[in-house]
């Protein structure tokens, strides 16, 4: 584990006004998304997962197919599509359609894409405005930071911290009346709405059959991205495609119900091209941009390529145990949570943050809870199993595989074992609950071991013991 | 720009070769329950109100004039050019804006209107949702921009979810270049997990079953 991992996550263990907003919101969540399951609501929630899970995989094994198929439609209704291999493609096609088109102003929706290629930064880094609208996103946008959540971008300010910001960055009176600051934010936004020249949003589905990109949302601000200016830009991972408009019958259950508890959310936008003659508003031009940036790597590896499923609803996130605790801004990339410690290492490189995937009780909440169910408990002991094999390369963790060759040797032989155990038992230190911790090894290789990890007392007598005694 | 080089590295990741033949997606699902209509439009009213929208019915076109005038309330309102409202007589009210066909002229009225009005294509019973499709007799921006949004939806329309739009409606982009599903007034729960209705949409709805 970095030394940086270990500090945020120590930080965020150490604020307890923080850990009370986190513990808030997921809980919630989570109470939200049971009673929108409950079989008298959605009595065959069980199949439409199944049924996702097998929607998703026959396109992610055909995407190929499926990108032909899209691009095809996106260009007979008149729009354009983009492929892109990394982050520097986007902003450049963003940047030269904004010169071309003499554009100033940009007005975004929602799009963890977006945050994972840091677009505003690359556009504002060239002169190029670039404005969040989702209330949250706006938020964070202000604080210069990066989303704490997948739908909940601000999950983690307070009233006070949005007040202070609000008159920090705008200048306006210091409000802490929720509705007000809202109020604030929506007329600040409504101006930029309407003067921008070009709209760019994510997307949560592509539709192959009709070139459509489908936007869910609550607050109205995806529509008003993709149909005020005059020019839209959907940006898109190559895996958000699913083959049929029909399909959308199981995805948007399952998306709204397991993000946010909701039947469906207040808008969902179909959208399939610039607009059409006659047609009044809606853009002139329609573009889409496809964006690889490390997914046809992740395609590549059989078993983990179910990683690329992902319908980013947060469900795991709300629901595990760890991110309940650590939070979102201790996970070293975009993506938190459960979701985040399977796409970083794939994206990035086992190396870039080796502790991550270590960093699971392996309880299953997350797999349990996806409703596209990736295994992502199995893929996290894949990725375990992949950083212990770079560390070996590396001529790392010798140490503890010394350990760990012992360990096995006493394993297969029972006496050993029996004696090892007591002999651990009654060297045991017993400070006060009789919990084993960090304390009393602060030095040597157990304290690398102790560091993550309590053990419990040893008990008074082992199994073998009472069993003989039975 | 890296068209072919994406779809290059696709193809090498899955093994698969350019244009070759793809299986049968799983068959889609649907399904689609028998519900009267009585019933349909009873969900569909409760469904809404749930989400703190208003919904009236009216028997006939006066009905619905008088409803959405007392709605309108001496305001002013942008309408679409929808048949269903001229039906009504809704473009006879005073203070409604109605017949624009220019987009500048669109935008100024939508955002200055404390009221929209239009027609809804669909709706959908067990969501409580109307459906949309964008076209020349149909903007975007009136059921977006004014804070009070009012939709007009026949009742031989109401269908019975999600399910039965998608198998009447299976390619919606033949139809249109943009379908939107609007389920209740815009909302958001960003800061502190307060629910504040009208972030940036209509924070009021009102349906009209015709």
């Amino acid at each position: 584990m970095s030394a940086a991992f270990d500090q945020k996550i120590h930080e965020t263990l150490a604020d307890p006004k923080l850990q009370l907003a986190i513990y808030k919101a997921t809980g919630r969540l989570v109470e939200e998304r049971r009673k929108a399951i409950e079989p008298d609501l959605c009595p065959d929630y069980q199949e439409l997962r199944t049924h996702a899970n097998a929607i998703k995989r026959h396109t992610i094994e055909h995407l190929d197919h499926y990108l032909e198929e899209f691009s095809r439609q996106v260009e007979a209704h008149g729009g354009k599509v983009v492929f892109c291999k990394d982050a520097e493609e986007v902003s450049d096609f963003v940047l030269s359609l904004a010169k071309e088109r003499r554009a100033e102003l940009i007005v975004k929706s929602k799009s963890m894409t977006t945050e994972e290629i840091d677009l505003n930064e690359r556009l504002e880094h060239h002169h190029l405005e670039s404005v969040e609208t989702d209330l949250g996103e706006y938020i964070i946008q202000l604080a210069h930071e990066r989303p704490y959540h997948i739908v909940a971008p601000a999950l983690h300010k307070t009233r006070e911290q949005v007040a202070d910001l609000l008159t920090e960055r705008l200048g306006v009176p210091r409000e802490t009346v929720i509705e007000k600051q809202t109020m604030i934010a929506r007329a600040v936004l409504r101006e930029k709405f309407l003067a921008a020249d070009i709209g760019v949003s994510g997307a949560n589905f592509l539709v192959a059959d009709s070139g459509a990109v489908v936007i869910v949302e609550n607050e109205g601000n995806a529509r008003l991205t993709t149909s005020a200016p005059k020019i839209h830009i959907a940006v898109a991972g190559i895996e958000k495609l699913i083959p049929r408009a029909q399909d959308l019958a199981v995805f948007l259950k399952l998306l709204g119900r397991s993000a946010t508890g909701q039947r469906l959310t207040v808008y969902t936008s179909f959208l399939s091209g610039p607009k059409r003659e006659d047609e009044i508003d809606g853009p002139d031009e329609f573009y889409v941009v496809l964006l690889d940036n490390g997914r046809t790597k992740v395609l590549a590896d059989r078993d983990k390529r179910q990683s690329l499923y992902c319908i980013r609803c947060g469900a795991c996130l709300n629901h595990c145990p760890v991110y309940r605790k650590i939070g979102g801004h201790s996970f070293p990339w975009v993506y938190s949570g459960p979701i985040g410690a399977i796409l970083t290492p794939q994206f990035l490189g086992v190396r870039h943050e080796p502790g991550l995937p270590f960093a699971s009780s392996l309880c299953g909440a997350c797999a349990e809870v996806c409703p596209v169910k990736i295994d992502i408990p199995r893929i996290l002991l894949e990725l375990r199993s992949e950083v212990k094999k770079a560390e070996a390369r590396d001529g790392a963790g010798r140490l503890e595989r010394l350990a760990f060759r012992i360990w096995a040797w006493v394993m297969r032989h029972p006496r050993m074992y029996e004696m090892a155990g007591m002999a651990a038992a009654s060297l045991a230190p017993s400070n006060g609950d009789g919990w084993i911790r960090n304390a009393p090894f602060n030095a040597g290789p157990l304290r690398a071991w102790l560091s993550q990890r309590d053990l419990p007392p040893a008990a008074a007598k082992s199994f073998r013991q009472m069993w003989r005694e039975r | 720009m890296s068209r072919e080089a994406v779809l290059h590295k696709v193809r090498t990741a899955l093994g698969r070769n350019a244009g070759q033949t793809v299986d049968e997606p799983p068959p889609a699902r649907l399904v689609v329950p028998e519900v009267d209509i009585e019933a349909r439009i009873q969900s569909f009213c409760e469904r809404i109100e749930a989400l703190a929208g208003k919904t009236y019915r009216a028997a006939s076109a006066g009905m619905v004039r008088d409803y959405i005038s007392t709605l309108v309330a001496g305001r002013t309102a942008v309408a679409s050019n929808a048949p269903i409202l001229r039906e009504c007589g809704i473009d006879l009210l005073p203070g409604v804006q109605t017949g624009i066909t220019d987009r500048d002229q669109l935008r100024a009225a939508c955002s200055t209107a404390p009221c929209g009005i239009s027609g809804a294509d669909y709706a959908l019973a067990d969501t409580g949702t109307l459906v949309m499709l964008s076209s020349p007799q149909e903007a975007r921006l009136i059921s977006l921009l004014p804070p009070v949004y009012i939709a007009l939806v026949a009742r031989a329309r109401l269908l019975t979810g999600l399910d039965e739009l998608l198998s009447i409606l299976p390619r919606p982009a033949e139809q249109t270049s943009s379908m939107v599903l609007i389920t209740g007034p815009s909302r958001t729960a960003d800061i502190e997990q307060i629910l504040v209705r009208g972030v940036h949409g209509p924070g009021e709805i009102h349906v009209v079953v015709v």
